[in-house]
């Protein structure tokens, strides 16, 4: 991956999501200042009004796909953007709305919303990836502030980002946490989810959530033998792999196994 | 301290106290003491400044998968057997920074520990283990720096194994539950009649904290309590290894249909080899600050499980989890042979107790042995 060009421009756009991805930007603080520094920040809505015409060096893509209008414009985001980097769970597995995916959606609008006919929406969420090329993905719900910085100071730099894609194990036994699995018999979907949390859930006695998606070779079903040994079932399962990466792949193709 | 009688042996004795007055002693000559102390349901290692922070009491149970603490009905205080850490973790640490630079002309390397290690309370396998690690590090023809500075001058206390744990199998390999070398004091705790350590002095460095201890002569009793204690610990291991010919075995197995009945349960994880004490990969990676151009070379614990460790031009040259099996248990019990001249198993059974399926290295080489010369044609090259 080349270096980006001098003061480059960063646009950061938002789909169906939360805006948490975003505000971990905002989160930033220090490193904020710094990289207002580098960059000129072009389109960024939740922080700023102020909006610059692209094309822009790098679009940060939050949300998933979720309308006919989304479809349209995540295509206009690619046509002018050089890097396009997508973060959090929404955007690279089409986060939580993508348990639509497994119902009927028109039976379901009547149910949530009180006047079904002003809502348009598609029958899946889909992640940005199903739609358009993307250049690198940021996991998470939310995206690791660390990941985000390190980040933008490589594609900045020209030197290559760090996202590991082992399990979140991997963490675990760098920080020096006792398996919450093997010590407590805590079910934990860390041997199946790809580190860049830091391990958080487990340096506080819970099993990981799977936030950050799939790790590189996931084995769901050797770790659900593992979870019914346990105590924890295929109704644990299913609810813990259809959660916010419901739409991933190895969680999808994985959770059928336990309806 | 007062009225220091001086060991005038190498073999002497100290009770419960003059475990409090080695730890003093060591953190007062400066060192920095790292022990075992109950942390978050497991025998954790890390720094101690008194010996009132010691498992004391305290024993964990160990199965495939499986290990919890417990309380003793006595005061033992190495009553357990290794836990989920390793000494690994301060001899070559998870991740430290190798240099720094602020410009292509003023790199500078990491400058040494601030403090010289004590390593309290070590188990035989892990003394192995310690060796083991010497040898890939520095002894070859390229010795590796950070971790040269972390163990040179580092003072080793060894403790005998009386209570191993049930996926230990130090006894198949020769590596234990007897410290035979590579420390500066062992200790033997003795806890049936009177709660006391008989401790063995193997080292001049050794001597020179055991003159500040209070002791007394060991008897031979004492003596014969303390070769007790590891004969009876040698039967009682929760798991046994046939050890003999296992590298030739292995290289005349490398298609045997175990390893991709293994893979069906292998999570790729990697939690066998970052809790193995001998186990060495890293990876190195540089980061740079966002703003003034200053960079960093970090290394990081790696494994033979991730894909990217074995990522070559054009991809990963180990993409299935049975390669990644099999390039793991024919290394650690083959070619390391072949690499360094000795096993790379000391037998400590943690990869089998941490690993979060279960999945036995005993019980695996045993099936290969059961099934020596069988091939699977369907993943076969």
């Amino acid at each position: 991956m080349s270096a980006v060009a001098t003061c480059p421009k960063l646009a950061v756009w938002k789909f169906s999501s939360c805006d948490g991805c975003q505000l971990s930007l905002l989160d930033c603080e220090d490193e904020l200042l710094a990289i207002a520094e580098e960059i000129e920040i072009a389109y960024f809505p939740e922080a700023t009004s102020g909006e610059i015409e692209g094309p822009y060096d790098v679009s940060l893509v939050e949300g998933s796909v979720t309308t006919a209008h989304d479809v349209g414009r995540i295509q206009e985001v690619r046509a002018q953007s050089a890097l396009l980097v997508t973060i959090g769970a929404c955007a690279t597995a089409g986060g939580i709305q993508a348990l639509r995916n497994f119902v009927d959606v028109g039976e379901w609008i009547p149910l949530v919303y009180a006047s079904p006919e002003y809502v348009s929406t598609l029958e899946t969420s889909t992640p940005i990836a199903d739609h358009v090329p993307v250049d690198l993905e940021l996991r998470g719900c939310p995206i690791s502030k660390a990941q985000l910085v390190d980040t933008v100071s490589a594609l900045l730099h020209g030197r290559r980002p760090r996202l590991a894609t082992t399990s979140v194990c991997t963490e675990c036994k760098a920080r020096g946490t006792p398996c919450v699995m093997v010590a407590h018999g805590t079910p934990c979907l860390g041997p199946v989810t790809q580190a860049g949390c830091g391990a958080i859930c487990p340096a506080y006695a819970r099993g990981c959530y799977g936030c950050f998606g799939p790790m590189e070779s996931p084995n769901v079903a050797a770790l659900a033998r593992q979870w019914r040994e346990l105590g924890a079932g295929d109704d644990v399962m299913l609810r813990a792999l259809r959660t916010f990466n419901a739409n991933a792949p190895a969680f999808r193709e994985a959770s059928y196994d336990h309806e | 301290m007062t009225a220091l009688p001086t060991p005038d042996a190498d073999t002497f004795v100290i009770e419960p106290e003059g475990l409090s007055a080695l730890v003093e002693a060591l953190c007062h000559e400066g060192y920095r003491v790292v022990g075992p102390s109950v942390r978050d349901g497991a025998i954790v290692l890390g720094e101690i400044a008194s010996a009132n922070e010691l498992p004391c009491g305290w024993t964990a149970r160990h199965e495939a998968a499986a290990y919890r603490v417990e309380r003793r009905d006595d005061d033992a205080v190495f009553g357990w057997a290794v836990g989920p850490h390793s000494w690994k973790q301060e001899l070559m640490p998870s991740r430290v920074r190798l240099w720094r630079a602020s410009s292509a002309e003023s790199v500078e390397e990491e400058p040494p520990p601030g403090r010289p290690l004590a390593l309290f309370g070590v188990r035989s396998c892990d003394l192995h283990a310690i060796a083991i690690q010497d040898r890939v590090f520095l002894e070859g023809r390229y010795v590796e720096r950070d971790y040269a500075l972390r163990r040179t001058g580092a003072f080793v206390v060894a403790v005998d194994c009386g209570e191993p744990g049930g996926t230990c199998f130090c006894a198949s390999l020769g590596t234990g539950p007897r410290a035979d070398a590579g420390f500066d004091l062992a200790l033997t705790e003795l806890v049936s009649t009177e709660h006391r350590f008989v401790v063995r002095v193997g080292s001049d460095t050794g001597r020179e904290i055991a003159r500040l201890l209070p002791v007394r002569a060991a008897t031979d009793a004492d003596l014969e309590a303390a070769l007790a204690v590891t004969d009876e610990a040698a039967g009682r291991m929760g798991r046994r290894l046939e050890a003999g010919g296992l590298r030739d075995l292995l290289a005349g197995n490398l298609e045997h249909p175990r390893f991709a009945e293994v893979a069906e349960r292998c999570l790729t994880c990697g939690n066998c080899t970052l809790v193995c004490p001998t186990c060495f990969c890293t990876s190195v990676e540089d980061v740079n600050d966002l703003a003034d151009g200053s960079a960093e070379r970090w290394r990081s614990w790696d494994s033979c499980f991730s894909t990217e460790y074995s990522y070559i031009h054009g991809g990963s040259v180990r993409r299935s989890p049975r390669a990644r099996y099999r390039q793991w248990l024919t290394h650690k019990f083959g070619t390391w042979h072949d690499q360094f001249g000795t096993s790379g198993c000391v037998g400590c059974g943690r990869c089998i107790t941490w690993c979060p399926v279960g999945i036995d290295v005993t019980e695996e080489l045993a099936a290969i042995r059961a099934g020596d010369g069988e091939v699977d044609h369907a993943h076969a090259r």
